[in-house]
């Protein structure tokens, strides 16, 4: 697996580090004890496309949001996590 | 057909043309008392017991693919029950003890080998921790006996005691624990449940649960529609594909995990090395090639391989703690998914639908666990409670606060 950072280009995956599931969003703190225990533990856990924060540790040290195939491996899109994807927080 | 000597010397009369088949090829009946999803260790283990130890009529088991092709067959075969927790440490040791006995037990050589196995330990601070789970091992019944640095030379000769990087201190060792052979344990439970009456049904694929006002009632298959009164999971890496057919989502990540084994060597290493510190641990078969292993590739992945890096950097941890083994040349690599849990223990319970069960969360280490999951599972299934070890196994335990989580990791499952 190679991933192209949009800020250093393609770059062997040994530089980066997967943090996992960039789907799920904080919730509100009102939001009780239900949907802090789905956004710690419960995680959808697809067999396909994922879209995932990555770290370029190795590299430019900034987050990044994969979207990946987990049957395959194949990447189809690589954006910087603070274009206001995500959880954001 | 029992095996023994006898059976042996007539088959060998016969020129070994007349064994009977070791379990039956039959298609499903429409429907059992208690369908198992997953024909690898634990679900095959479950439906023996289920069968043998309880008393719930008929029993099937679905594989979808060839039986014993999953992580059972592809895992590194370490037995141990060196676990610090308390809701951890009870269920292992059970697990370990029936090992004791499961040869015997199923009248087939699972080739359990009591050889050992040493984790290393490089500083003051894992030595401490090292100790005390030690110490929490002979208080629940266990072996455990601290090495020196002597003690490490003594065993384990060939590791490089002297290691820039990580010097070696010492090392804990389990002496009960060791290796067996993967697919014997898959093949003498298979052959075991069958003999019991459990249909076990290769190349039948679970792809939909029937479910009405909360209940099960079967499964859709690619053989068709098989009616249950109980449904028991134990499909490892796939367990969150059928729990999305109920329409809930587990505590659960898919990680792929890769081993390695080497050419065939004369006798070079007569325990199990752990090199913590290094994602690195190393075993030889009975066949004389170097078992290898290491940590998670490290990303969600339902592929059965993995990535060059992960290759790279076991193969350099191995040189590091044994520097011989640089000239060694691997044959084959493969890799196996993962059933990663969030605080990297497994789970063994009830599920909001009424008679769904599922036995899921192995991380890496569910090979040692086959025979207890089995037998805590069927108790489950048989009995709506859970076994006694196994009560800390629960899956409400996210919600309510209670995680094992040995290596204090916290809700990442990567990282277990
Ligand atoms: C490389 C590697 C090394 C390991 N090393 C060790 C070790 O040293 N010690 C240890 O204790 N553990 C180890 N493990 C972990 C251990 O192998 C697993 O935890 C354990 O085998 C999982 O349980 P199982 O045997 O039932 O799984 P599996 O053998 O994977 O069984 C699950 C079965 O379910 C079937 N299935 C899935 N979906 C469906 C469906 N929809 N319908 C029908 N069937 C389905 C699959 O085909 C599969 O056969 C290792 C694993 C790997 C991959
Ligand atoms: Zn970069």
């Amino acid at each position: 697996m190679r991933i192209h950072c949009p800020h250093c280009g393609l770059r062997s995956i040994e530089e980066f580090t997967c943090l996992g599931d960039a789907t799920i969003a904080r919730p509100d703190p009102s939001g009780g004890e239900e949907a802090f225990y789905h956004y710690v533990y419960v995680r959808e856990n697809p067999k396909g496309r994922h879209r995932e924060y990555w770290h370029h540790g190795g590299g430019c040290r900034s987050w990044l949001i994969v979207e990946r195939d987990t049957a395959t491996h194949e990447i189809s899109s690589v954006e910087a996590a603070d274009a206001g994807h995500g959880d954001g927080s | 057909m029992n095996y023994s000597i006898f059976s042996l010397v007539r088959q060998a009369l016969k020129g070994h043309k007349d064994w009977p088949k070791v379990w039956r090829r039959i298609l499903p009946e429409p429907k059992y008392d208690v369908v198992i999803i997953g024909g690898g260790g634990h679900g095959l283990a479950t439906a023996y017991y289920l069968a043998t130890k309880h008393n719930v009529g008929r029993v099937a088991v679905l594989e979808k693919s060839w039986l014993g092709g999953g992580n059972i067959g592809r895992n590194t075969t370490i037995v141990r029950s060196n676990y610090l927790l308390a809701g951890n440490e009870p269920f292992y040791e059970f697990s370990l003890k029936l090992w004791e006995g499961l040869t015997q037990e199923l009248n087939y050589n699972v080739m359990f080998s009591q050889r050992g196995i040493i984790n290393l330990f490089h500083s003051d601070a894992q030595r401490d921790a090292f100790v005390r789970r030690g110490n929490s091992m002979l208080l629940h019944g266990a072996d455990a006996v601290l090495l020196d640095r002597d003690g490490v030379k003594r065993h384990a000769p060939m590791v490089d005691l002297d290691n820039a990087r990580f010097p070696v201190m010492g090392g804990l060792m389990q002496p009960r624990g060791g290796t067996a052979r993967h697919d014997a344990v898959a093949w003498g439970y298979a052959r075991g449940a069958d003999m019991a009456g459990v249909d076990i049904i290769q190349n039948c694929e679970v792809t939909g649960l029937r479910i009405t006002n909360g209940t099960i009632q079967g499964v859709e298959t690619n053989l068709g529609f098989i009616g249950a009164e109980k449904l028991g999971v134990a499909v490892a890496g796939n367990s969150s594909d059928i729990s999305r057919m109920a329409q809930f989502d587990l505590p659960i990540e898919s990680h792929v995990l890769q081993a390695f084994v080497s050419e065939g060597l004369k006798p070079f290493i007569d325990t199990v090395v752990t090199f913590g510190a290094g994602h690195f641990y190393i075993s030889q078969s009975d066949k004389g090639g170097l078992v290898l292993g290491g940590d998670l590739d490290g990303y969600n992945s339902y592929a059965r391989r993995g990535n060059l890096p992960t290759v790279e950097h076991v193969m350099e941890c191995g040189v590091a703690m044994i520097p011989r083994l640089k000239r060694l040349r691997v044959l084959r690599s493969w890799g196996g998914i993962m059933d990663m849990s969030m605080d990297g223990s497994p789970i063994i319970d009830m599920t909001p639908v009424n008679g769904l069960y599922f036995n899921t969360g192995w991380c890496y280490g569910g090979f040692k666990a086959t025979p207890a999951s089995g037998w805590c599972f069927a108790h489950l299934i048989a009995n709506d409670a859970s076994h006694e070890v196994a009560t800390g196994l629960r899956l409400d335990r996210f919600r309510t606060g209670r995680m094992i989580d040995e290596s204090g990791h916290g809700a990442q499952p990567n990282l277990h």
